[in-house]
C-alpha cells in the first residue's frame, strides 16, 4: 500500500458550506478536535451563491411575526409533508442563529431604527429574510469563515498552533465513509479523502462524521448548482447504511436565466419578485393570477390593483401571486411556455424596470444588475429579464433524528443542511435554506460532540482502506473506457428530459432503464493524465455517486403516484391526502436500492392548533383530522 | 453564430510548462470558462481549472486572459475578435500547482494575522443597532469574493516574492480597513496594518481597484483612508508626545 497521510479527529465534517462550518464551530466550542473537508477552497462553497436572505421571524419589519407564523408558512410551503419537529425547531431557533452571525461580524442591511432589515419572499407571510442586498450567502459564508479564523486565533494564543483543534482541509475530497466491523453495533470509523492538488490519499479516523455536502443538482442539465453538487453525501450515506427520504422532491427554481445558453440555469433571485418584480407572458399578461391553487386562494390577491397595494399596505391587502411558493410559480411558467406564450428564448418575462427606479434596483439587486449586464447584455433597470425554471435544490436527503441530526441506520453519522431530509417536506420556501444550515448545522455539531463522548476512538482496517484506494484508482487502469465528461453530459440530458419538472410513468421507467446502461458505461471509465489536479479523474470519482442519487430520484418519482410540491406527475396531477401520510425511504441492499413507505409522524396537537381546521382538511384525511380533534379536545 | 477560436493555454506544473495551442468551437453568448470546459471535455480531460459557480460569485476561476487578470466566467468571448488568438495563463503572483490552478494559501495565511471582529463585551446578540449609512462602508469591502486578483496584480508582490513576508496584499489590508470601519468593532488595527501587514508598501497606483471584478474601490475607499488614519495616529505631534510620556498608549 502507498504511504498515506493519516489523521485522528473527534469529528470530521464533510463540506465547508454554511452547515459544515456552523457544525464545525459548534463541535469545536464543545471541546472536540474537528476537521473540515472541502472540495473547494475555504469560503467558496455553494452557500456563497445564495442571494435573497435568511428566514428568521425576528419581527423587525412587521412585529406580528413570530416562530409560530414561520412554522405555519414552512409547513404550508412543504404541503404538510415536512418533518414537523424539524420545522418547529427551525422556526424557533432561526432568530438566535442570525443574531449570532451579527455578533461574529456579519453586516446585514438595516431598518430605520438600526435593526436587521427583513424582506418579503415567496410563501412567507411577513417580511422575514435578513439580507445583504442580494449577496446574503456570501455574507454568511464569509462570516462563518471568519468565525473559524477567530477560533483558530484563540487556539493559537493558547497552544501556539492555529490548527490545534480546528483544521480546514481545502480541496480535499472524500470518496468513502468507513464503518467499524462490529455487526449490529457497526458505527462510523472514518473517511478516505484525496488532496485534489496532489491526488494523494488521506485517511481520517474519527468517531463522528457530519455530512454537509449540499445537493444533487449536477444530475441535471439546467441547474443553478455548481460542479460540486454531485450528491456525494447522499450517496455515501446510502453506502454506509443510512437511509434517504423524499428524494422525489426536487425544487425547480422558477427563475433561472435562459439566455445566453452558456448561462442557462444561473439563478435569478426571488428577491426580484419580493421587491416588486412581476412575471408576464408574451401577451403582456401577469399570468400568475391564473395559477393560484385552491389551497392558497384565501392568501393571495386576485387583482393586480390589490397585489400592487400590498407592497405599501400589507396589512390590508393580499400578497401578489408572483410570491406563491416556488413549486407553483415554476409549474406556471412551464405551462405558459408550453402553451406558446413564452419569451423569445423559451422563458417568460420578469420585469422590475417598470416597477422601481433604476437607483433602487441597483441598490437592492446589485448582483442581478451586474449578472445580466455582464453575461446577457441586458440592463434590468431598463428592460425585462427572460427567466425559466432551473433545478435548484433537493428537499430529499438523509433521514435523520429531528433533534440531533443523527442519521437513521448509521451510528456516528450526522447530516445537516441540504443533504439532510425532512425539514422542507415537498417544497422549500426561499430563505429557509440558509436558516436550515445554521440551525441544524449547529445541532449536528453539538450532538456529534456528545456522541463522541460515548464511544472509543475507532480504527479503519487496512483491508477496507486498500479496497477504497483500489476503487478510486481504477479509472487509471481501464484501457479502453470512455471519458467521464461525455457520460456526465448524457446523464444530465437524460435526467432533465425524463425525470424533470413534469414527470410521467413511462418516462421514469425509461430513465431507470437508462440508469442501468449508465452503470455499465461508468464501470469502464477511463481517465487521461496523472493524479495531480486532474479534473477528469475527480469527475470519474463523483459520477458513480451522481448516478446512484439519480436512481434514487427516479425510483421515488415513479413510486409516488400523486403531485405535491417539487414532484409533479402528469399522470397523477392531483394532491392525494392518502399519500401525505407517507415518506418514501430508500435503503441500499447490496448493489440494489430498496424503496418503502414509512408513516409520517403525527403533528402534536399544540402545533396542529396553529392551523384552522378548514386548512388542514385540504391536506389531511378524515381519519387524521378526527384523531387530531380527539388529541386537542 | 459559432466559430472556431484559437487558444493558447498554459500547461504544466510547479516545475515547468509551456503554452499549448488548441482550436475549439465557440457558441454565441459564451465566456472563456465555457470554452476551456469544452477543451477539457473534448481534447484535454486533465486540463486543471479551478472554478465553482460560473456566475461571478465565488471568485475561484481567476486567471490571466491575454495578460489581463480576469475571472474566466465573467470574460465574454464577444470581447475578442474571432481571429484573435486568446492566451490564458495562471495568475502570476502565486505558485502554480498545475495548468491554470495556483496555490493561493498565502492569502489565507495572511488573513489569519488580522485580529477578528471584536464587539463591545457587554453587547448581547440581538441588541446590535447600526445605521444603514454606517454599515455601508464596510459592506462595500464585504462584497469581496476573494478571487485574489487584486493581490495578484499588486506590483509589491507580483514579481517580488521577497516582499510576501512583509506585505499582506490589498485583499487582507482591505479586511483590516473593513474591521476598522465596522461601527461596533472595538479594536484598533492601524498599527498592525502599517507595521505587520505592510500598508506602507502600497503606493496607491490603484492597479488592485482596476482589476476588481466586484468594482470595489479598494485604494480610494479602504487603503487611502487607512493610510490617513495611520498618519493621524503616527504623526500627530500631540499623540507622539503623549506616547513618549506614556499618557496615552501608542495603539489607542
Amino acid at each position: 500500500m502507498e504511504q498515506i497521510e493519516r489523521y485522528k479527529f473527534d469529528v470530521v465534517v464533510i463540506g465547508a458550506g454554511g452547515a459544515g462550518l456552523r457544525a464545525a464551530i459548534e463541535a469545536r466550542e464543545k471541546g472536540k478536535t474537528v476537521a473540515v473537508l472541502s472540495k473547494s477552497l475555504f469560503g467558496k462553497a455553494h452557500t456563497v451563491m445564495a442571494e435573497g436572505g435568511i428566514a428568521a421571524s425576528m419581527g423587525n419589519v412587521n412585529d406580528k411575526d413570530n416562530w409560530m407564523v414561520h412554522f405555519g408558512d414552512t409547513m404550508r410551503g412543504g404541503k404538510f409533508l415536512n418533518q414537523f419537529r424539524m420545522a418547529e425547531l427551525h422556526a424557533k431557533e432561526a432568530p438566535d442563529r442570525v443574531w449570532e452571525l451579527e455578533s461574529w461580524g456579519a453586516l446585514f442591511d438595516r431598518t430605520k431604527d438600526g435593526k436587521i432589515s427583513q424582506r418579503n419572499f415567496g410563501g412567507h407571510e411577513y417580511p422575514r429574510l435578513a439580507h445583504v442586498g442580494d449577496r446574503t450567502g456570501l455574507e454568511m459564508i464569509r462570516t462563518l469563515q471568519q468565525r473559524i479564523v477567530a477560533l483558530q486565533q484563540i487556539d493559537k494564543k493558547a497552544s501556539g498552533s492555529y490548527e490545534e483543534s480546528l483544521r480546514i482541509f481545502a480541496e480535499c475530497s472524500v470518496t468513502k465513509i468507513f464503518m467499524t466491523d462490529e455487526g449490529e453495533n457497526s458505527r462510523v470509523a472514518g473517511v478516505l479523502a484525496y488532496w485534489r492538488p496532489s491526488g494523494k490519499f488521506v485517511l481520517f479516523e474519527s468517531s463522528a462524521v457530519i455530512l454537509a455536502t449540499g445537493g444533487i443538482g449536477k444530475s441535471y442539465k439546467v441547474t443553478s448548482n455548481s460542479w460540486e453538487y454531485t450528491g456525494d453525501g447522499h450517496a455515501m450515506a446510502l453506502e454506509c447504511g443510512g437511509n434517504l427520504m423524499n428524494m422525489e422532491f426536487l425544487q425547480f427554481h422558477p427563475t433561472g436565466m435562459v439566455w445566453p445558453l452558456s448561462v442557462k440555469g444561473i439563478l435569478v433571485t426571488e428577491s426580484v419578485r419580493g421587491d416588486g418584480g412581476v412575471l408576464t407572458n408574451s401577451e403582456g399578461r401577469r399570468f400568475m393570477f391564473d395559477y393560484i391553487p385552491e389551497v392558497f386562494k384565501s392568501k393571495y390577491a386576485t387583482t393586480e390593483e390589490e397585489a400592487d397595494r400590498w407592497y405599501t399596505d400589507p396589512d390590508n391587502n393580499l400578497r401578489p401571486p408572483e410570491l406563491l411558493p416556488r413549486d407553483e410559480v415554476a409549474r406556471a411558467i412551464n405551462t405558459e411556455v408550453k402553451a406558446g406564450r413564452g419569451s423569445p428564448h423559451g422563458g417568460v418575462f420578469l420585469d422590475v424596470s417598470k416597477r422601481l427606479p433604476a437607483d433602487v434596483i441597483k441598490a437592492k439587486l446589485p448582483s442581478m444588475w451586474h449578472q445580466f449586464k455582464e453575461l446577457a447584455d441586458v440592463d434590468i433597470t431598463l428592460e425585462p429579464m427572460e427567466v425559466g425554471p432551473t433545478c435548484h435544490y433537493v428537499m430529499g436527503g438523509v433521514e435523520v433524528d429531528a433533534d440531533t441530526q443523527a442519521a437513521i441506520g448509521a451510528r456516528g453519522l450526522f447530516a445537516a443542511g441540504e443533504v439532510g431530509g425532512g425539514l422542507h417536506g415537498s417544497n422549500r420556501l426561499g430563505g429557509n435554506s440558509l436558516s436550515d444550515l445554521l440551525v441544524f448545522g449547529r445541532r449536528a455539531g453539538m450532538y456529534s460532540a456528545d456522541f463522541v463522548d460515548t464511544v472509543e476512538a475507532p480504527t479503519v482496517s487496512d483491508a477496507d482502506l486498500q479496497e477504497a484506494i483500489d476503487w478510486a484508482l481504477a479509472p487509471f487502469t481501464n484501457e479502453d473506457g470512455e471519458s467521464p465528461y461525455g457520460i456526465q453530459a448524457d446523464l444530465q440530458d437524460m435526467m432533465n428530459a425524463l425525470v424533470g419538472i413534469i414527470r410521467t410513468e413511462s418516462e421514469i421507467v425509461e430513465a431507470l432503464a437508462k440508469i442501468e446502461e449508465f452503470k455499465v458505461r461508468m464501470a469502464n471509465m477511463k481517465v487521461m493524465g496523472g493524479r495531480g489536479y486532474n479534473p477528469g479523474w475527480h469527475l470519474a470519482l463523483d459520477l458513480p455517486k451522481q448516478l446512484l442519487v439519480s436512481q434514487c430520484v427516479a425510483l421515488s418519482a415513479l413510486t409516488r403516484q400523486e403531485s405535491r410540491g417539487g414532484h409533479t406527475r402528469e399522470d397523477f396531477p392531483g394532491m392525494d391526502p392518502e399519500w401525505r401520510k407517507f415518506n418514501l425511504i430508500l435503503r441500499a441492499e447490496g448493489q440494489n436500492v430498496e424503496i418503502f413507505k414509512q408513516s409520517l409522524p403525527m403533528m402534536t396537537p399544540e402545533l396542529a392548533a396553529l392551523f384552522d381546521e378548514g386548512e388542514l382538511s385540504k391536506y389531511m384525511t378524515e381519519e387524521e383530522l378526527s384523531s387530531l380533534a380527539q388529541g386537542t379536545s | 453564430m459559432g466559430y472556431s477560436a484559437n487558444f493558447r493555454i498554459w500547461r504544466g506544473d510547479a516545475g515547468e510548462g509551456e503554452l499549448v495551442n488548441y482550436t475549439v468551437a465557440v457558441n454565441e453568448g459564451e465566456v472563456v470558462l465555457d470554452v476551456l470546459h469544452r477543451v477539457q471535455a473534448e481534447q484535454a480531460n486533465d486540463l486543471a481549472i479551478r472554478w465553482n459557480c460560473k456566475a461571478g460569485k465565488c471568485g475561484s476561476c481567476s486567471a490571466e486572459v491575454n495578460g489581463k487578470p480576469r475571472l474566466m466566467c465573467m470574460t465574454r468571448m464577444n470581447t475578442f475578435e474571432e481571429e484573435e488568438t486568446i492566451t490564458v495563463t495562471p495568475i502570476r503572483a502565486f505558485p502554480v500547482i498545475r495548468d491554470l490552478v495556483t496555490d493561493v494559501s498565502f492569502n489565507y495565511e495572511k488573513a489569519r494575522e488580522v485580529p477578528s471582529f471584536t464587539p463591545p463585551e457587554n453587547l448581547k446578540p440581538g441588541e446590535y443597532r447600526m445605521e444603514q449609512i454606517d454599515v455601508e462602508r464596510s459592506q462595500e469591502f464585504r462584497k469581496c469574493i476573494e478571487c485574489f486578483l487584486c493581490t495578484n496584480t499588486c506590483h509589491v508582490v507580483r514579481d517580488h516574492d521577497e516582499n510576501k513576508p512583509v506585505f499582506a496584499g490589498p485583499r487582507v489590508l482591505m479586511r483590516a480597513a473593513e474591521l476598522d470601519m465596522h461601527p461596533l468593532d472595538t479594536l484598533d488595527r492601524k498599527q498592525l496594518a502599517q507595521e505587520d501587514l505592510g500598508l506602507g508598501y502600497c503606493n496607491i497606483t490603484k492597479c488592485c481597484s482596476e482589476v476588481c471584478p466586484e468594482h470595489i474601490k479598494i485604494t480610494d475607499n479602504a487603503l487611502i483612508p487607512m493610510k490617513e488614519r495611520v498618519a493621524d495616529q503616527k504623526y500627530d505631534p500631540l499623540r507622539w508626545l503623549g506616547s513618549k510620556i506614556r499618557v496615552r498608549s501608542h495603539d489607542e
